[in-house]
């Protein structure tokens, strides 16, 4: 089979830049639609009006950035069948229903509400205008549990069996594919780290104002409703993390020793809490990994495996195996996925001569390799290892950046509650830019959970160069070109109102 | 009750339920006609203000229907996902460029600061609605027509129409007289049903202007949209169908349409019931008279609309009959039982579809209660319009 590896690339190249705009603004409804649900409740509890003119502000701000979540969501759930329809067919028959779900039942949720939230204030009633801003946040969560049991499928393919007479995998157990563990812990993280940044959104915006002294009275309430939802967030955020670890550790071990940096796999492994990568250093070599590092003894062996003596695999056992510790070779998954494939093409071929004996034949011996046939589409063992660079920094920019949130809203509550946070002038800064650090925080995780998967597309079955469309380079090229100029005009756009309405404040009773 | 279901059963109730959404979607295009006639119907900026927010109300109804309808086939017809989206690439990047400008441009268009100025936030709303319909009907038109692709033992798809040198991707489909009046029908179709739903949303008691120039382009768009319904609907009758005989193979068949139509005369039914409804619902809005029910138009317009999309839709796919059709490589073809996903795929799905009457109804209820007092000229000028 030849490949287009310049296609491969621009589609990868179109997905992650389309992704990770996509996750600009998600987030935020995570977590926003809570926060305004939050004020919202406040105001129906206590009738007091400025607690009115709050949450209109924060809902204003939530609708200008619902509108481009929406408008970059669209491209996403059409772009595995435009550019990568091999996927969509070889995993469609389980990977298209949560996608049916979510649109079912989340998007018409968020939609539907979304327009009692914004034009409903006369008329329908008081409480139902609250229920429906609820109902606004119960959408926009429950579109993430689908759309996470969909990629938690991908980190970990599960309740499936492959079909040769199709080709194809097929959905073999729902119940598995939405309580894949890898999914849960996906969802549990992503949400709670959406309500997170959506607190350190309304921390940034609320220090300004502070900060220009203005609308000082709102500012400081936010901050307090936003303190207590971030503080809690946040504690859930790094114990949900260490769980999705845990779970890396178990489903992905390559992804894990590469956000560890770690190529020897050691006993009682311990965990480089901040390091410099040796750039020269390649698999298999005796160069030594790290240029400098700090490391905390035995807390890998832990984290990864919840036990102290446990052994942790590193990049050199996974790839050219590890007989002691029981670890097969990549050459010799490569060896058996390559017969599985010479199998099926034999099978297939047998079929359609209508030859039964020859295909029962091939079938039977294609069963006894068929979980390797993803790697059979491997050049050479080493294509295995994802880059280390990447989610190795990445990783450690989210911990450190996961480990600093938590502090920030701590502090923000103590001064909030002592009534001299409007005082502190070197909180307020940090306040400032803690939006900014936690879109950071949020863009790393995916790259360390998506760069890391590499090079597969379904974890250990499906490569992601066999996973594209048919398709000249030159197409995926241009589009991605026009994604990217409409999507930084409407960003633009985005930021520019988005600024206008910060300035404009809140109003103010008289 | 479902899991008694037999496997053919299956793939043809999620053809229809595909089909249902996709024939909804037609109906709620009212959003996308209303926004290519901005310029033509609003003339000072009360009645643009009223326009813009009677339909922003509604925007995300197409639009997630849309996304719903993308899903759905996914997760039903995964090889059409595949072959179609990724065969017909070009056809499907620029309808997804239309609604991707579509979703900012209310929310955004009278913001102060908006970086692009209002104009071309209206101009992306026309563009949406004009482009991004037409294209849809072309695309649905090569159920009809057939497309250029061939499909190898592993299903992996290769489009093959070159023009030029250059592989068009789909594009081709509009240099097909069928599927461009099937598009420009849905075009002016939108447009209709556009003025029916903003004669019945808004309160035009303060705009006399506002509301006969509305009822003028009712009957004028359904007018220009007739002749290209019937060209559309007189070729189905004499066309050559792409047919499947009991051993999966493919071939032309003549008047293969129309036999299906005598074959499942439910479909001819409401195909005819369609059309009247559309047109009933054009008279009631154009000749207002003395009669109260004049804004109801869109309901009837509206419904029809539906029944003639539910038609369109199933007529290629039933009686045997490939609805994905090959024109290089007729094994190729997709029809509806060698398109699908697995029986146990299906019956997961089968169970979720129970949760759409749900959804369906409290879309209802809360579109009802939100629409019960019309929209009137204080609230546009009060802060929470577009
Ligand atoms: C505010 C954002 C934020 C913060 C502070 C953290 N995370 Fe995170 N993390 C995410 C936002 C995020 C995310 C964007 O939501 C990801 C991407 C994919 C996913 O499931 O969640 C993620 C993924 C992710 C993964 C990869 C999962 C996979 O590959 O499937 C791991 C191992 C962790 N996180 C671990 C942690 C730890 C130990 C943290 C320490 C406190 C932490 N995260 C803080
Ligand atoms: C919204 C948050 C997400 C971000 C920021 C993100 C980021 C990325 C990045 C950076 C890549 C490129 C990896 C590489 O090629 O090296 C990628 C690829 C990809 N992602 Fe994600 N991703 C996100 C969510 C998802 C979800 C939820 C799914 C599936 C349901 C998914 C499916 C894919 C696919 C199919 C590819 C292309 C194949 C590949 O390169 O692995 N992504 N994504
Ligand atoms: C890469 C795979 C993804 C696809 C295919 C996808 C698809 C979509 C689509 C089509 C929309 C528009 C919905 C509408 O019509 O209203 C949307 C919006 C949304 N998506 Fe995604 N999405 C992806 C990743 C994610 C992830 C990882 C999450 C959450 C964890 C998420 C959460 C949301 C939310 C909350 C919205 C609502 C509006 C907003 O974004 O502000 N999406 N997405």
């Amino acid at each position: 089979m030849d490949i287009d590896l310049s296609m491969v690339n621009w589609a990868r190249a179109q997905f992650a830049f389309t992704a990770m705009y996509h996750w600009i603004f998600v987030p935020l409804t995570l977590g926003l639609s809570f926060l305004c649900a939050f004020f919202e409740s406040i105001y129906v509890r206590t009738g007091n009006k400025e607690w009115l003119n709050l949450t209109k502000f924060w809902m204003t701000l939530f609708g200008i950035n619902f509108a481009i979540g929406v408008a970059t969501g669209i491209i996403l759930e059409f772009q595995f069948g435009t550019n990568w329809s091999n996927y969509s067919w070889i995993v469609g028959d389980i990977f298209g229903a949560p996608l049916a779900i979510e649109g079912i039942f989340a998007f018409f949720l968020e939609a539907t509400f979304f327009a009692v939230m914004f034009f409903g204030w006369n008329r329908v009633s008081k409480k139902f205008h609250l229920f429906s801003t609820w109902m606004v946040a119960v959408g926009s969560n429950l579109s993430a549990i689908w759309i996470l049991v969909a990629n938690g499928w991908m980190q970990n393919p599960v309740g499936m069996l492959f079909n040769p007479e199709t080709a194809r995998f097929e959905m073999h157990n729902f119940a598995e594919v939405v309580f894949n563990p890898v999914a849960v812990s996906k969802f549990v993280h992503t949400s709670s780290s959406g309500f997170l940044f959506a607190s350190l959104f309304v921390l940034t915006i609320s220090s300004w104002f502070l900060i220009k002294g203005r609308h000082l009275q709102m500012a400081k309430r936010s901050i307090i409703v936003a303190s207590v939802f971030g503080l809690l967030a946040s504690s859930y955020v790094a114990f949900t993390g260490d769980e999705a670890a845990y779970e890396v550790a178990q489903k992905q071990p390559m992804k894990l020793a590469a956000i560890e940096g770690l190529y020897k796999g050691e006993t009682r492994a311990p965990i480089v809490a901040a390091g410099i990568l040796n750039p020269s250093k390649q698999p298999g070599d005796d160069q030594d990994p790290f240029l400098v590092e700090v490391k905390i003894p035995w807390a890998l062996s832990l984290l990864a495996n919840r036990s102290l003596d446990s052994f942790v695999p590193g990049i050199d056992d996974l790839v050219y195996g590890n007989k002691e510790q029981g670890i097969e070779s990549v050459a010799s998954k490569i060896a058996k996925g390559k017969k599985a494939i010479n199998d099926l093409a034999e099978f297939k071929q047998a079929r359609k001569e209508n030859n039964n004996q020859k295909a029962e034949l091939a079938l039977a011996q294609f069963k006894k390799n068929q979980d390797y046939i993803g790697y059979g589409y491997l050049d050479k063992p080493e294509e295995a290892v994802p880059p280390i660079a990447i989610p190795y920094y990445s990783f450690h920019i989210m911990v450190a950046l996961g480990t600093f949130f938590p502090l920030l809203f701590a502090a923000f509550l103590f001064y909030s509650l002592k009534g001299t946070i409007a005082e502190k002038k070197w909180l307020l800064p940090l306040g400032l830019i803690s939006g900014l650090l936690g879109l950071i925080a949020q863009e790393s995780g995916w790259v360390v959970a998506e760069v890391g998967r590499q090079p597969w597309a379904i974890y250990g079955l499906l490569p992601v160069k066999i996973s594209t469309t048919n398709l000249a380079a030159v197409n995926v090229q241009i589009t991605f070109f026009m994604f990217f100029a409409v999507f930084t005009l409407l960003l633009a756009a985005e930021i520019k109102i988005m600024l206008k309405q910060i300035s404009i404040g809140p109003k103010e009773e008289l | 009750m479902i899991s008694n279901l037999d496997y053919a059963t299956l793939q043809q109730l999620w053809w229809i339920i595909c089909s249902i959404v996709g024939a909804l979607f037609l109906f709620l295009t009212f959003v996308q006609g209303g926004q290519t006639l901005l310029w033509q119907v609003a003339k000072t900026e009360l009645e643009k203000s009223l326009v813009v927010t009677s339909l922003g109300r509604k925007w995300e109804m197409p639009f997630t229907t849309l996304v719903l309808f993308g899903g759905a086939l996914f997760a039903s017809f995964p090889k059409f996902y595949a072959t179609s989206f990724g065969g017909a690439y070009w056809v499907w990047m620029l309808i997804l460029f239309s609604f991707i400008i579509q979703a900012v441009s209310y929310e955004y268009r009278k913001k102060p600061d908006n970086v692009l100025g209002s104009t071309v936030y209206e101009l992306f709303l026309f563009i949406n609605g004009s482009v991004g319909v037409l294209l849809i009907g072309a695309a649905v038109g090569t159920f009809y027509t057939g497309s250029n692709f061939t499909l190898d033992l592993y299903n992996k798809v290769t489009w093959d129409y070159t023009l030029l040198g250059i592989n068009l991707r789909g594009l081709e489909a509009a240099f097909s007289l069928f599927n461009l009046s099937l598009g420009i029908f849905l075009v002016f179709n939108a447009r209709v049903l556009g003025t029916l739903y903003l004669l019945n949303s808004i309160d035009l008691s303060s705009t006399p202007d506002l509301e006969s120039r509305l009822r003028k382009c009712t009957l004028r768009n359904f007018l220009i949209a007739l002749p290209f319904l019937l060209y559309v609907l007189i070729s189905i009758l004499f066309m050559k169908g792409f047919s499947v005989d009991d051993a999966g193979i493919v071939s032309l068949v003549s008047y293969k349409y129309l036999s299906t139509l005598l074959a499942l005369p439910h479909l001819l039914i409401m195909l005819l019931a369609g059309v009247l409804l559309v047109v009933y619902g054009v008279f009631t809005a154009s000749f207002k008279g003395s009669d109260k029910g004049s804004d109801k138009g869109i309901w009837f317009s509206g419904f029809g609309t539906v029944f003639v999309g539910l038609v369109v839709l199933m007529l290629p796919a039933f009686n045997n009959t490939a609805f994905y059709p090959s024109k290089l490589d007729l094994p190729s073809s997709l029809t509806i039982y060698n398109a699908s996903s697995s029986m146990y795929t299906l019956t997961v799905m089968t169970y979720v579809a129970i949760g759409i009457p749900i959804v369906l109804g409290y879309v209802i209820y809360v579109w009802k209660l939100m629409d019960s007092k019309k929209l009137t000229k204080d609230e546009v000028t009060n802060e929470e319009s577009y």
